[in-house]
C-alpha cells in the first residue's frame, strides 16, 4: 500500500478560512487526516484580558468571520448576567432582527457556497449577491457591513428607524420569492445530489461522542436541540418558529436544513417587526462613569446562543475590574472541525474532503480563536 | 430524506435570468463614482481642531491602538487644552466608532467617505482636520447620540443638608461622598489631566482620582501631599478652577474634583498620616526660615521647607493659625477640625508656630532678620475695606473681615456675641458677601427664629455675579434676598441710628474694554432698610511691618508685591513672598506660592552657602 500526503488548505478554494487538513491518501481514499489549525490563531481569549470591557467589542466579531454578531450577542449576554443590567425591551427585539438577518446571510453564503466544492459556480455568486443585500441593511442599521460592533452589553448602540424596517420587510418579500430559485439551482441539482446524498454521513453515535451541536446534531438524532428553543435568549420564547429535525444525516440533509432554516428566520423577523415595541430606550449602560472605567462585578458565567453551526458559548470570569479576567470561547464547530476531521474524515474520498468541511459547518477562525 | 423531483423543463428556466439586471457594480464604476454609503456609515474621520482640546480620550478607548496623539508646537498652549491632536493609522483602525462615541468635546467625527486606494503605505496614516483623508468635505456618517454616548455626563449627587436644617446650623452642610459615590464619581474621569495645568498648585489630580477609582486611598493621600499640604481645606473650599476646565464639562457636568479630594482625606485617619506618607526629612541645610503669617501660603511653604530639612518658625498675629481659613470660611463650609487635620500634620514635621505675635509690633522685622537666614512673608489681604460713601463711618457699618471673624469666634465659643441685626444689608456679590449673609442669617434664625438679609450687587444678573452658583442657589434656599443691579449711594443715619442704605440702579458694570467701570441710572433709586450694613468690597494688604527702607527697595503694584517666579521679592533677595500679597486672594494659589517659594528659598540658601 502506497501512501501519499496531500494538503487541503490553508489556501484552497474548498477550504473554510486559513485552515489546513493534511490528508494521507491511498488511491483516492483518505487513510489518515490531520487537522492543522493555528494559521488563524490571533490569541483572542488572551487579548481580551488586556482590553476594557467595551474595547473587546471591536475584537470579538472577528472570532467568527462569516457570522460575527453571535459573538457580540453572547459576550453581551455574559456581561449582562454578571452585572445584572436590564436590557431595554426594544433592544431585545432589535437584537433578534440582527441575529436572524445574520443567520440568513450565513445560510445563503453556505447554501450557495456548496457550489465551490461541487463545481457549481453560479451558487456562490448568487449567495454572495443576495447576502450583499443584507449587508446593505446592516450598513444602515449599524454603520458597518461585516463587523458591526453593534450589539453591546446592555442593549444595542443605535436605534433602528422605520425606513430600515420597511427595507427589511421588502427584502424578506424578495428573498421569499427568490429562495425557490435556490432550490432549483442547488438542491435539485444533479451535481449536488450526487456528491452529497448518502455521503459524508454523521451517525448519531458520533454526534454524542464528539458533542456536535446545531444542524449536524438535529439532522442526526432527531432532537430539536436549538438554544433558541431549549434556553431562549432575547425574546425567542415569544416568537413562533419550527426547528427541522431528521434521523439521517448525510451532506444533503444538512444542506437542505439550511434552506429550511432560512424560511424560519424570515418568519421570525416578520414576527419581530410586528411584536417589537415601536419606540423606547435601546441601551442601558452596564456600569457608571465612562467606558474606560466600566466595571463588571466579580463572578463567572457561561452564556450560549444558537449560531448557524450550533451552540456558541462564552465562559467569562470577571474579578470585578475594568477588564475580563478570563474568557473562553466555545466555537460551535470545534468538535467536528478538530477531532472530527482526524477521526471521521478517513474513509471518505479526496474530493469529499472539501464537502466534508463544508457540510459539517466548520468555521476555522472559531477553532483557532 | 428524499430529494425533490426536478421538472422536465428545468433547463429552460435558465433563460429567464438573461433579462435580469446584475446586482454587481463594475470595478471601474466604483472607483470613479463610488456607491454612496448609508447615513450611519463609519468611514474616515474628521476632527474639528477648534473644538478639539487634545485630551487624548479617543486614543485611550481605541481598541486597536490606531490613534496616537501628536504634539503641535504651533498650537496655543492654553489652559483647558493640550497642544496635541489625534492621528489615525488606517492600517490598524477597525472603524468601530468608539472614539466618536467617547469624544469629550464632540470634535472627532466620522464621514461617509470610505474609499482609499494607494500604493503608498504612508498615505494610510493621517491627522484628521475638518477635511477628510482626501481633503474633501464629505457628509458626516456615524454620529454620536445620547444613546451611544460613552461618557458619564451626570455628576454624582452630593448629600447636602436641606435648607430648613441649614439655616439654623453651623454644622458642615456638605456631607461628603460615601465610598460608592466616590468611586462612581471617580469613574467619570477620563484621565486626561488637563485640569492639572490649570490648578495653580498643579496637583496630581488624575492620579488621585484613579486612586479613588481603585480604592487605594493611601496612595491617594500620598498623591495629594506631593503638591498640597492642605487637602482637607482645599477639598472643601477651593475655588476649583480644575473643574471649570474639566474635559467632561464640555458636554456634561465636570467631575467633582474638589469633593473627591475631600473624600480621600475624610477617609484616612489622621493618626495614620505619618505612617502612610512616610516622609523622610533629609537633613540638607543648617538654615532657619521665618514665615510671617500662618495662612495657606505660609503653611505650605513651611511644609515643603521642613521636608527639605529647614528649621521653620511661623509667626502668627492671631491666637490660632490659619489666616483666612481661621475666620474666612464659615464653619458650615470649613469646620475647624478639617483645618486642624491639615495643620496637625504640618506641625508633626517639626514646624513651630508662634501665635499671638505680630511682626512689626511684638517682634520687628530686623530682629527676625538677625535670627533667621530667610524670611517668607505671607501676610495676606487681612484688612477689610469699606466704600468711601456718606455714613460709612457709622459703628454699625462693618467691613467683611471684622464681622466674619466676630461671627466665627462666637460660633466657636471663643468670642462675645456680635450684634445681631433685625435686618442686614450686605453690599457686594462675591463669595465673601455670601459668607457674611449666610452666617448672619443663621445667627438671626438662632436668635429670633426669623431672618432678614439683603444682598445687593452691582452685577445685574446672577451669572455676572462673581459668587459661585452653588452659593447663590443655597443662599436663596435659606432665605437670603438678592437684589442684583444696585450700587450704594449713601448710608442713611437718622439721629445716630442706622436706618438703611440708599441704592441707585446700575445699568452697566464693565465698559466695552471689559474694565470695571460701572454706569448708573441716577433717576432710579431704592432704599433698603436695615440696622446693620456689611461692605464686602474686597480686602487690602497691610505692609506696616515692613520698614520703610525695605519697602522702598520693593515694587508694590496695586497692593501686590512683585516677585520672581520663585517668590523672591525683587530688590530684597533674603525676602520671599507669596499668597494674597503676590497673587490676590485664593487659597490654592497660596498653596502653590508656598511650594514655589520653598524651592526658591532652598535654591537661594544653597547658592549662598556655596559662596
Amino acid at each position: 500500500m502506497k501512501e501519499l500526503k496531500l494538503y487541503l488548505g490553508p489556501n484552497h478554494p474548498g477550504m473554510h478560512g486559513n485552515y489546513s487538513v493534511h490528508m494521507y491518501v491511498d488511491g483516492d481514499t483518505i487513510v489518515r487526516a490531520r487537522p492543522m489549525p493555528g494559521m488563524l490563531h490571533r490569541g483572542f481569549e488572551k487579548l481580551m484580558e488586556r482590553r476594557y470591557w467595551m474595547n473587546n467589542l471591536a475584537l470579538i466579531p472577528r472570532i467568527c468571520v462569516p457570522e460575527p454578531d453571535i459573538n457580540e450577542m453572547v459576550y453581551s449576554m455574559a456581561i449582562e448576567e454578571l452585572s445584572g443590567v436590564e436590557v431595554p425591551e426594544r433592544a431585545h427585539w432589535i437584537r433578534m432582527i440582527i441575529l436572524e438577518l445574520a443567520r440568513i446571510a450565513n445560510h445563503l453564503m453556505s447554501l450557495g457556497g456548496i457550489g465551490g466544492p461541487v463545481g457549481l459556480y453560479t451558487g456562490p455568486n448568487w449567495g454572495l449577491a443576495d447576502r450583499d443585500l443584507i449587508l446593505d441593511i446592516f450598513e444602515e442599521i449599524t454603520g458597518a457591513r461585516i463587523y458591526h460592533m453593534y450589539i453591546v452589553p446592555g442593549g444595542v448602540r443605535k436605534d433602528i428607524s422605520e425606513e430600515t424596517i420597511e427595507k427589511i420587510q421588502s427584502f424578506l418579500d424578495y428573498l421569499e420569492r427568490r429562495l425557490p430559485e435556490y432550490e432549483d439551482l442547488i438542491l435539485k441539482n444533479e451535481l449536488v445530489i450526487r456528491r452529497t446524498k448518502d455521503k459524508i454521513l454523521l451517525p448519531a453515535e458520533v454526534v454524542w461522542e464528539l458533542g456536535v451541536t446545531g444542524i449536524g446534531m438535529r439532522s442526526a438524532v432527531g432532537k430539536a436541540y436549538d438554544i433558541r428553543k431549549v434556553d431562549p435568549y432575547a425574546r425567542y420564547d415569544q416568537v413562533d418558529f419550527y426547528v427541522p429535525t431528521a434521523n439521517y444525516s448525510d451532506g444533503y440533509t444538512r444542506l437542505y436544513f439550511k434552506y429550511l432554516e432560512t424560511y424560519q428566520s424570515i418568519k421570525i423577523i416578520r414576527q419581530v417587526i410586528e411584536k417589537m415595541p415601536k419606540k423606547g430606550e435601546v441601551w442601558n449602560k452596564i456600569s457608571v462613569g465612562n467606558a474606560l472605567r466600566w466595571r463588571v462585578p466579580k463572578g463567572q458565567v457561561y452564556t450560549h446562543v444558537e449560531c448557524t453551526r450550533g451552540e456558541y458559548g462564552y465562559y467569562l470570569v470577571s474579578d470585578g475590574e475594568d477588564k475580563p479576567y478570563r474568557v473562553a470561547v466555545r466555537g460551535a464547530s470545534y468538535p467536528q472541525g478538530l477531532l472530527g476531521v482526524e477521526k471521521y474524515m478517513p474513509g471518505t474520498r479526496i474530493d469529499d474532503a472539501a464537502l466534508w468541511m463544508d457540510t459539517m459547518g466548520v468555521c476555522a477562525p472559531e477553532i483557532d480563536r | 430524506m428524499k430529494t425533490p423531483d426536478k421538472s422536465f423543463f428545468a433547463p429552460a428556466k435558465a433563460w429567464k435570468y438573461l433579462t435580469r439586471k446584475p446586482v454587481t457594480i463594475p470595478m471601474d464604476d466604483i472607483l470613479t463614482t463610488p456607491r454612496e454609503a448609508s447615513d450611519r456609515y463609519r468611514g474616515f474621520h474628521v476632527n474639528d481642531w477648534e473644538k478639539c482640546i487634545g485630551c487624548g480620550t479617543c486614543s485611550k478607548i481605541c481598541p486597536t491602538d490606531a490613534i496616537t496623539m501628536i504634539e503641535f508646537t504651533e498650537l496655543p498652549d492654553v489652559e483647558g487644552s493640550k497642544p496635541q491632536r489625534p492621528s489615525i493609522d488606517y492600517g490598524r483602525c477597525s472603524f468601530c466608532g468608539l472614539c466618536v462615541d467617547i469624544c469629550t468635546t464632540g470634535s472627532l467625527q466620522m464621514t461617509k467617505e470610505y474609499l482609499h486606494i494607494s500604493k503608498d503605505p504612508n498615505s494610510f496614516f493621517f491627522i484628521p482636520t475638518d477635511e477628510g483623508i482626501h481633503l474633501k468635505k464629505e457628509p458626516l456618517g456615524y454620529i454620536r447620540d445620547e444613546n451611544s454616548d460613552l461618557l458619564g455626563l451626570e455628576r454624582e449627587e452630593m448629600e447636602i443638608d436641606p435648607p430648613e436644617v441649614r439655616k439654623t446650623s453651623f454644622i458642615e452642610m456638605v456631607k461628603g461622598f460615601s465610598k460608592e459615590q466616590a468611586i462612581k464619581e471617580a469613574s467619570r474621569c477620563v484621565d486626561c489631566s488637563i485640569c492639572e495645568k490649570t490648578c495653580p498648585a498643579h496637583m496630581n489630580i488624575a492620579d488621585y482620582i484613579r486612586d479613588i477609582y481603585t480604592n487605594d486611598l493611601e496612595t491617594g493621600l500620598k498623591d495629594l501631599y506631593k503638591t498640597n499640604p492642605l487637602p482637607a481645606v482645599c477639598g472643601r473650599m477651593c475655588t476649583h478652577k480644575c473643574e471649570t476646565v474639566c474635559s467632561i464639562g464640555h458636554r456634561g457636568e465636570p467631575v467633582a474634583i474638589r469633593w473627591l479630594k475631600r473624600y480621600i482625606v475624610d477617609n484616612v485617619p489622621q493618626e495614620k498620616y505619618s505612617e502612610i506618607l512616610n516622609q523622610e526629612i533629609i537633613k540638607k541645610a543648617n538654615a532657619k526660615v521665618a514665615i510671617i503669617g500662618a495662612g495657606p501660603a505660609g503653611l505650605s511653604a513651611a511644609y515643603f521647607l521642613s521636608l527639605m530639612g529647614y528649621e521653620i518658625t511661623i509667626y502668627e498675629e492671631k491666637n490660632r493659625p490659619g489666616g483666612v481659613l481661621n475666620y474666612g470660611g464659615p464653619s458650615y463650609r470649613l469646620p475647624d477640625n478639617a483645618f486642624e487635620q491639615d495643620v496637625n500634620y504640618i506641625k508633626s514635621l517639626g514646624v513651630k508656630i508662634i501665635t499671638n505675635t505680630k511682626v512689626g509690633k511684638d517682634i520687628t522685622l530686623e530682629e527676625l532678620r538677625e535670627k533667621f537666614d530667610v524670611i517668607f512673608a505671607s501676610t495676606g489681604f487681612n484688612k477689610g475695606r469699606k466704600l468711601p460713601i456718606e455714613g460709612a463711618d457709622h459703628e454699625k457699618v462693618y467691613d467683611s473681615l471684622t464681622i466674619l471673624e466676630d461671627m466665627k469666634n462666637y460660633v466657636r465659643g471663643e468670642g462675645p456675641k456680635p450684634y445681631i441685626p433685625k435686618s442686614l444689608v450686605v453690599i457686594g456679590g462675591g463669595n465673601v458677601a455670601m459668607d457674611v449673609a449666610r452666617s448672619m442669617l443663621r445667627l438671626q434664625n438662632l436668635e429670633n427664629g426669623e431672618s432678614e438679609v439683603h444682598v445687593l450687587s452691582l452685577e445685574r444678573t446672577f451669572d455676572e455675579m462673581p459668587a459661585d452658583e452653588d452659593e447663590i442657589v443655597e443662599g436663596k434656599e435659606e432665605g437670603v434676598n438678592f437684589h442684583p443691579g444696585w450700587g450704594p449711594v449713601k448710608v442713611i443715619v437718622e439721629d445716630g441710628k442706622l436706618k438703611g442704605v440708599l441704592f441707585k440702579k446700575c445699568v452697566e458694570v464693565f465698559d466695552e474694554n471689559g474694565r470695571f467701570n460701572p454706569k448708573y441710572d441716577e433717576s432710579k433709586t431704592m432704599m433698603v432698610e436695615g440696622d446693620m450694613v456689611v461692605m464686602t468690597v474686597g480686602q487690602a494688604p497691610d505692609y506696616s511691618y515692613l520698614p520703610e527702607d525695605i519697602q522702598n527697595k520693593m515694587t508694590i503694584e496695586r497692593g501686590k508685591v512683585k516677585t520672581n517666579e520663585y517668590g523672591q521679592v525683587e530688590g530684597v533677595p533674603w525676602l520671599f513672598a507669596g499668597g494674597d500679597i503676590v497673587n490676590g486672594p485664593d487659597i490654592i494659589h497660596g498653596v502653590a506660592d508656598g511650594h514655589r517659594a520653598a524651592q526658591g528659598i532652598d535654591k537661594y540658601i544653597m547658592e549662598e552657602k556655596v559662596i
